[in-house]
């Protein structure tokens, strides 16, 4: 190995999680199907009046988005996991930890980025306007990509585990509320005509955070996992 | 202050003494958790070993 | 001189000792508390409510970051020890938020008019009580408590980002939550005759964690060494 062919290994597992994922393509709309049957759960259950959905709208969509996220979790180490892919990936001799930042971009593309388009049909149904719309898309576009890094380091502590999926949901989502308080905050001021730009700073922040510390933190739950 | 000043706590007693009450139950779990805990650890191990002698038997 | 028999013996020890004189640190605390300082101009007698729970919130932000640095040295340098403690802490950092959520939710009724309220502060304290949770969690699903030590680690590390919220929340949006009035870099905003009982129940709490962390450390030392020679024989077997 050389620094040249880290770029290489780099897209090559990227690109090897992408076509596994474009082969099982089915199971991309899963969290999706998921992520828009809970947000249509909550006018059903809360009631139909506009003044009230407009009002919880941009919380729902979040929080939705929050356990689609986490029910996809689950796909990013788990086949590899099992036919042993995972222990040769970590045997490579390239750093682990920008290995793992490509397997996490391969999850936010199959199941982040799916959420954003269908995001503003949702935004239709409970009411919400141009403006919080835009901003949803805004605070989805900086959250699901935080999801992904902090959730893998939740997988990677737990991928070993027969209980692994209930424990996953306790360890990861309070890490989560930081990025649900501030992206549905963002929504909200938005509606009211307030400024946002201290929620997307701190979403900003959050993610800089996250992209950087959080691939080395899942390298080494993995090699703990594994152990 | 009277006796009676001090459990009335100026009209907020029962928050007060909630308050206390609740600190001291958790201070005497956190002190009779580990007590309980020693206790079982030792029997498990003994336990453990006198299952293993009568297995060798 | 870190090894967990040598560990044992020390803590029996220490342990009377903290004990008597985290006993003597609450007991002149509570004096000075509820006897000896004056009602609070606005909100009466309520305000001695504030002898417990703001203790318990300076423990349980303390306890987590010595349980965060005690795993990332039991992490770095495999130290047994060190992971005992992390572990160990684990418990008693819970139960110190849940005390300290708990007896402000109580000393907000009167005051705020409500018993909770989703402030930045309340919020993240919340969000604490649930990574120590999460933590146990973690360690009692992992089998091999050595792997368990070290994932629990990662875990509590990762959540340290959370505890600067928690301390700053209340500078940096304006909440409903009273400001920092003793951890700032300036003089106490607080009368001495209300100081002084705080700085003496934050003492005990910090020997009382001492008290029951080496309680709870030997536990685990037992645990972990139920195989060695000199566990066999305190428990009466060889």
């Amino acid at each position: 190995m050389n620094t040249a062919s880290i770029p290489r290994a780099f897209s090559a597992l990227l690109k090897r999680d992408l076509t596994l994922a474009f082969r099982h393509r089915a199971e991309i709309a899963n969290p999706l199907l998921f992520f828009v049957l809970i947000t249509a759960l909550f006018p059903l259950g809360i009631g139909p009046d506009p003044a009230i959905l407009k009002e919880v709208g941009p919380g729902i969509i979040w929080v939705a988005a929050l356990l689609a996220a986490l029910l996809s979790l689950d796909s990013v180490f788990r086949s590899d996991f099992e036919d042993g892919t995972l222990e040769q990936i970590m045997m490579s001799p390239h750093p682990l930890s920008l290995l793992m930042l490509a397997k996490v971009m391969a999850h936010w593309l199959t199941s982040g980025l799916p959420l954003l388009i269908v995001a503003p049909l949702l935004g239709l149904f409970l009411g919400l306007s141009g403006v919080e719309i835009k901003t949803l898309l805004l605070t989805l576009v900086l959250g699901t990509p935080i999801l992904s890094l902090v959730g893998a380091i939740g997988v990677a502590l737990t991928v070993g585990l027969r209980s692994g999926g209930m424990i996953l949901s306790l360890l990861v989502l309070p890490l989560y509320i930081p990025v649900l308080i501030f992206s549905a905050g963002a929504v909200n001021a938005s509606g009211a005509g307030l400024t946002i730009s201290g929620h997307l700073s701190l979403l900003t922040a959050l993610l800089i955070l996250a992209i950087s510390l959080s691939p080395a933190a899942i390298a080494s739950s993995l090699r703990v996992s594994l152990n | 202050m009277t006796f009676s000043e001090f459990i009335h706590m100026g009209g907020y007693g029962f928050y007060v003494w909630t308050s206390y009450a609740l600190t001291l139950i958790v201070l005497l779990a956190n002190i009779l958790s580990p007590i309980f805990l020693k206790r079982k650890v030792l029997k498990d191990i003994t336990t453990k070993a006198q299952r293993a002698t009568r297995l060798q038997q | 001189m870190a090894s967990p028999k040598y560990f044992y013996s020390i803590a029996g020890t220490l342990i009377p000792w903290i004990g008597s004189a985290c006993l003597l640190l609450t007991l002149a605390g509570l004096y000075y508390g509820l006897l000896v300082a004056p009602a609070d101009y606005q909100q009466g007698d309520s305000y001695r409510i504030m002898f417990v729970h703001v203790p318990a919130a300076w423990m349980s932000l303390f306890i987590y970051m010595v349980m965060a640095v005690a795993g990332a040295i039991g992490l770095i340098w495999r130290i047994k020890l060190a992971e005992v403690i992390a572990i160990s802490s684990a418990p008693i950092g819970a139960s110190f938020t849940f005390l300290a959520l708990i007896t402000g939710s109580i000393w907000g009724k009167p005051m705020w008019g409500t018993w909770w309220v989703w402030d930045a502060r309340l919020t993240s304290e919340l969000i604490l009580l649930f990574l120590y949770l999460g933590i146990i969690a973690l360690y009692n699903a992992i089998e091999d408590k050595r792997t368990a030590a070290r994932a629990t680690s990662i875990l509590a590390i990762v959540g340290v980002v959370n505890i600067p919220i928690i301390h700053y929340s209340v500078e940096w949006w304006n909440t409903l939550h009273q400001g920092p009035t003793v951890t700032k870099f300036d003089a106490p905003s607080i009368d001495i005759s209300m100081l002084i009982p705080l700085l003496l129940m934050a003492g005990a709490f910090k020997l009382f964690y001492a008290f029951v962390l080496l309680m709870r450390a030997r536990c685990e030392v037992l645990n972990r060494e139920r195989n060695t020679q000199w566990v066999k024989k305190l428990a009466g077997i060889s």
